[in-house]
């Protein structure tokens, strides 16, 4: 147990340090989601004239869009780190250590987490700065981090499974557009109720992204959702669950082939 | 051979190298086309109920409104995607033999420029139909319509001449975000969801001088069929194309002092 430990944590540490020594990997996950949230809190400030708008800011509304591109880069790097160790071999020669298959994934994972819980920190510190009232409390809060670290630990998953299945950074890259549309055929902008196209209301509806930005964003404009937070925590629980799954399958693939 | 006609020749073959590459490479040329339809799609589709906001006049309709925007940008960021191909012509060494091997250098921008305004043509081509198809209601007349693909035309230009100004400055890929963000936050610096009188805060007063606003409202005009501030919007975008022109060729004096 104690040799577990001790190899997740120097796989985990070896994870957070890369990441941190790429500036092009570690800085856009702060700057982009802050643009972004700048601009269209902004921008469609008048939206809350909408009737039915459940908020009077729309920065107070959007405000949980940051915690779920936040865990998109997540994906993206935890899925080109691993890409890049099986690309220059350095799996390879994991493998011929002690080194177990399941302290890999978690080490990596728990980087990427560490990464993802101090993304959330920010993003909620700017809201916050920005005048933005949680009104679910300082327990809501806790809570919004809570959930934005189990969505980065979903999507870091996922980017773990696709970086094993192919083994090359740019199959991963390739990912980002996909889970980018997923993001913005959601319920990022408008709450599902006031989205008038309804090929548009229907597909925000069955993508699950909508469920994990309603989530966070429940916690942030309306208090305790028992049902929002229900699907939100389901949601990230279940993409964690299949991903990590999916990752130990390929794990075991990739081991053999290597 | 005479000035004018080594300048047409290496244009040309610059040109249709890049288009050759584009056309030929899935992954060159699917962002550049999937991103603006993709944009379309979620603004126009998600954010439709826009248009009731008290104070929202565009009688054309937010399908209508968007197009606008997402062909413009459309415009502004096929030069970009250009510009990283001038980027990884330099990386690749490439850049490197085709300004030795060329008697008038200003035909390499020139030739960038025109494939980027290609390959933009058939982004707009596309980008049109599946506005028409999206039921995009059209106030303008056929000249209105000239003039509103002719100043996207004019801000691809814009576009190109500004990335491959910093790509033979840089001459890196990682130069990818500079070439991208200025562009990026401009153009959302902008009226993008509602029109500038319903902007507050900062964001308005950035977008009242923000020279693509102008852009933006005279070319909702236009495809509203209600032409205003025409001739403003395209002494901005010729002014744009003329700054980015020298900043380009700037570049090219950079590129050629480093050898490449």
């Amino acid at each position: 147990m104690t040799a577990l430990a001790a190899q997740v944590g120097h796989i985990a540490r070896r994870s957070l340090v890369r990441t941190l020594r790429q500036p092009a990997s570690a800085i856009p996950p702060f700057i982009f989601p802050m643009a972004l949230l700048a601009v269209t809190a902004a921008g469609l400030d008048s939206a809350t004239r909408l009737p039915g708008f459940p908020s009077d800011s729309f920065l107070a509304f959007f405000l949980a869009f940051p915690f779920i591109q936040g865990a998109l880069f997540a994906t993206m790097n935890a899925g080109t780190d691993l890409a890049r160790d099986i690309q220059t071999g350095f799996l390879n020669r994991l493998s011929l250590t002690p080194m177990r298959g399941a302290a890999l994934v978690t080490g990596h994972l728990a980087g990427v987490v560490t990464m993802g819980a101090v993304q959330a920190c920010f993003y909620l510190a700017v809201g916050l700065a920005a005048g933005v009232s949680i009104a679910s409390g300082v327990l809501g809060a806790l809570t919004i981090l809570g959930l934005a670290t189990l969505i980065a630990l979903a999507f870091g998953a996922l980017g773990t499974f696709f970086a094993l299945r192919t083994g090359s950074g740019e199959s991963v890259q390739g990912l980002f557009p996909l889970l980018f549309v997923g993001l913005f055929l959601s319920s990022m902008n408008l709450p599902r109720n006031l989205i008038e196209a309804d090929w548009f209301r229907f597909t925000a509806t069955i993508n699950p992204i909508s469920y994990l930005i309603e989530g966070v964003r429940s916690l942030i404009i309306e208090g305790w959702d028992a049902q929002a937070l229900a699907l939100g925590f389901g949601m990230a629980g279940m993409i964690a669950v299949l991903s990590l799954t999916a990752s130990a399958w390929a794990l075991r693939g990739r081991l053999t082939r290597t | 051979m005479r000035r004018g006609a080594s300048f047409r020749s290496v244009a040309l073959a610059v040109a249709w190298r890049v288009l050759h590459n584009v056309f030929t490479t899935p992954s060159l040329l699917l962002p550049s086309l999937i991103f603006p339809l993709f944009f379309f799609t979620a603004f126009a589709g998600g954010l439709s109920r826009v248009d009731n906001i008290p104070g929202f006049d565009f009688p054309p309709g937010y399908t209508t409104f968007q197009f606008v925007f997402v062909l413009l940008q459309s415009a502004a960021f096929g030069g970009v995607f250009t510009g990283f191909g001038v980027a990884r012509d330099f990386e690749s060494g490439f850049a490197r033999r085709l300004l030795l091997a060329a008697p008038q250098r200003g035909g390499l921008i020139a030739g960038y420029a025109l494939a980027a305004v290609s390959r933009w043509a058939v982004t707009a081509t596309i980008l049109t139909v599946v506005a028409v198809a999206a039921h995009m209601k059209v106030g303008g007349d056929g000249v209105d319509l000239f003039g509103l693909y002719g100043l996207a035309l004019i801000v691809s230009l814009a576009g190109t001449l500004w990335a491959t100004g910093v790509a033979m400055r840089l001459r890196t890929m990682q130069a990818g975000p500079i070439m991208q963000m200025p562009v990026f936050l401009t153009l959302f610096f902008a009226p993008v969801y509602v029109p500038l009188d319903l902007l507050s805060g900062w964001l308005h007063a950035v977008a009242k001088v923000n020279p693509v606003t102008r852009l933006l409202e005279a070319g909702r005009s236009l495809i509203a069929g209600n032409p205003s501030e025409v001739g403003l919007a395209y002494g901005v975008a010729f002014a744009l194309v003329a700054g980015f022109a020298l900043w380009a060729l700037r570049g090219l004096g950079s590129a050629e002092r480093a050898g490449g």
